[in-house]
């Protein structure tokens, strides 16, 4: 069985278990970095990426967390997720991970009273895809290896690097789990190379 | 195409929130002691609801200036607290653009018997609850986030933890009702019906609840998420204590790892002293800001 771990320190956490779940995998909420160990894919969920950030020094994820994507293992941000995994945050020179080539600008659609909703199509994921947008940053520019996944007005929303994905939205907040069963495909392909 | 203020953009803002600390801070130096620490947002307020209690007499919205300077000092969500009823003043917050309202007990009611019709506003409102009555009516307004009332600016974490127990328990009971049993506590505590039959289905409210209301030490947050809390605010506990900037990052961290005493322990150590708090039993009840609002 596939075992996908969600990054449990703040933020919608349990959503993602939900989804993970629901779209046949394993999930379990990881809080410890011994944890990383036991799981094929790791999910950073969406929250407030500072005080994400701040309790992932404090306990020492960094690192780990980018050993453990240099191994292979398919990582998947979503909106505060996306903002770890950049390597550029536009107005602010503290990288967070660094593993996708990707650059970010944070609350890039404004303040919440401009949160929104609208339907979006993922490449080669899904169509019409219910895209829930909450503070949400977008990607202002990706590297050579990086495939642009959607756009919405003209901005890139979701972007996959090899083993890693990202997107602005929060694929957990509805009952659509497409996005998040082509995660769990991802994580079972490099389940399949990594044991070769 | 695409909606803004929809349900799901509202109550999903409130889902990020969760396992997070809110801070009230009354100026840009707190509001970036509270960010550093790892807030997950601030209140902006123009006195903490301990200044509050003590200053007496009617306490309204922030000063704008408050809440702007506030909202230029941080990245994170900003919140502000609007009059219980006060339609104006959230009007006021929603179009300078804060993050989240509090429509809130703490100030002085501006209707003793309306709450505002909440999903008339993009912005998301929190609202205080002691009760699933209380709870559902704010839900059924328009609130997409709950707190318990508990008793502001005290220190004192006794009557958030009653509100959280009663809410939690009344959750299980009406689980175990019969079907044909559920109008009868609809009628009993004043909550909607439908709502109800969805929370008695998933076991959960519809929307996060956070604990609020006398929350002074990193051991009070790590007890309100054991209760089943989603959150925490802290009020005055954290620029009334003699350290603000350790307290803040103590009582972040006891709320991730609520359940790892060995670790709050070791961050509880030499904290310096929390705020004083008061006893309950010595607040008349007009005092009491929890009985401001039903």
């Amino acid at each position: 069985m596939t075992t996908i771990g969600v990054l449990g320190l703040q933020g919608a956490f349990r959503e993602h278990i939900r989804s993970v779940e629901a779209s046949g995998a394993t999930g379990v909420v990881v809080k410890k970095k011994e944890q990383l160990d036991d799981i094929d894919g790791l999910i950073i969920p969406g929250g407030e990426s500072t005080a994400i950030r701040r309790l992932i020094d404090k306990y020492d994820f960094l690192e780990p967390i980018r050993e453990f994507g240099k191994q292979g293992k398919p990582i998947f941000g979503t909106c505060a997720g996306l903002i770890l995994l950049a390597s550029e945050i536009d107005g602010s020179y503290d990288v967070h991970l660094g593993l996708m080539d990707i650059k970010v600008r944070r609350n890039a659609f404004g303040r919440q009273r401009e949160s929104f909703e609208a339907d979006l199509d993922i490449d080669g994921v899904a169509d019409q895809f219910t895209a829930v947008f909450i503070r949400a940053p977008y990607i202002e520019g990706v590297g050579e290896e990086t495939k642009v996944l959607a756009r919405y007005d003209g901005h890139i929303v979701a972007a996959q690097q090899d083993h890693y994905l990202a997107c602005s939205f929060h694929p957990e907040l509805t009952e659509d789990h497409r996005l998040v069963l082509h995660f769990v495909k991802m994580v079972e392909q490099s389940r399949k190379s990594l044991a070769m | 195409m695409s909606q803004t203020g929809t349900e799901r953009v509202k109550r999903g803002m409130a889902e990020m929130q969760k396992g997070g600390v809110i801070m009230d801070v009354v100026n840009a130096e707190q509001a970036k002691i509270a960010e550093e620490a790892g807030a997950v947002a601030v209140m902006a307020l123009e006195r903490v609801p301990a200044d509050i209690r003590a200053a007496g007499g009617v306490a309204r919205m922030a000063d704008p200036t408050i809440v702007e300077e506030v909202m230029n000092a941080v990245s994170i969500p900003v919140m502000a607290k609007a009059r219980i009823g006060h339609i104006a003043e959230a009007r006021v917050l929603e179009a300078m653009g804060v993050d989240y309202i509090d429509e809130s007990e703490v100030l002085t009611p501006a209707d003793e018997i309306y709450h505002i019709k909440k999903d008339d506003y993009t912005v998301p409102f929190v609202c205080g609850c002691r009760n699933i009555g209380e709870a559902t009516r704010r839900i059924r307004e328009g609130a997409s986030m709950l707190r318990t009332k508990g008793e502001p600016g005290t220190g004192n974490i006794v009557e958030a933890v009653r509100h959280m127990r009663q809410i939690q328990s009344e959750i299980r009971h009406l689980q175990s009702l019969a079907e044909d049993e559920v109008m009868v506590f609809a009628k009993e505590n004043g909550a909607p019906f439908d709502l109800l039959m969805e929370i008695r289905e998933e076991g959960r409210l519809p929307v996060v609840n956070f604990a609020a209301g006398g929350i002074a030490t990193p051991a009070d947050a790590a007890l309100m998420m054991q209760l089943g809390a989603d959150g925490v605010f802290v009020g005055s506990g954290i620029f009334k204590s003699n350290n603000p900037a350790q307290f803040a990052r103590a009582i972040v961290e006891a709320t991730t790892h609520y359940d790892d005493y060995k670790l709050i322990g070791e961050l509880s150590k030499g904290l310096g002293t929390a705020m004083k708090g008061m006893e309950m039993s010595t607040l008349t009840s007009d005092q009491r800001m929890q009985e401001r609002s039903q």
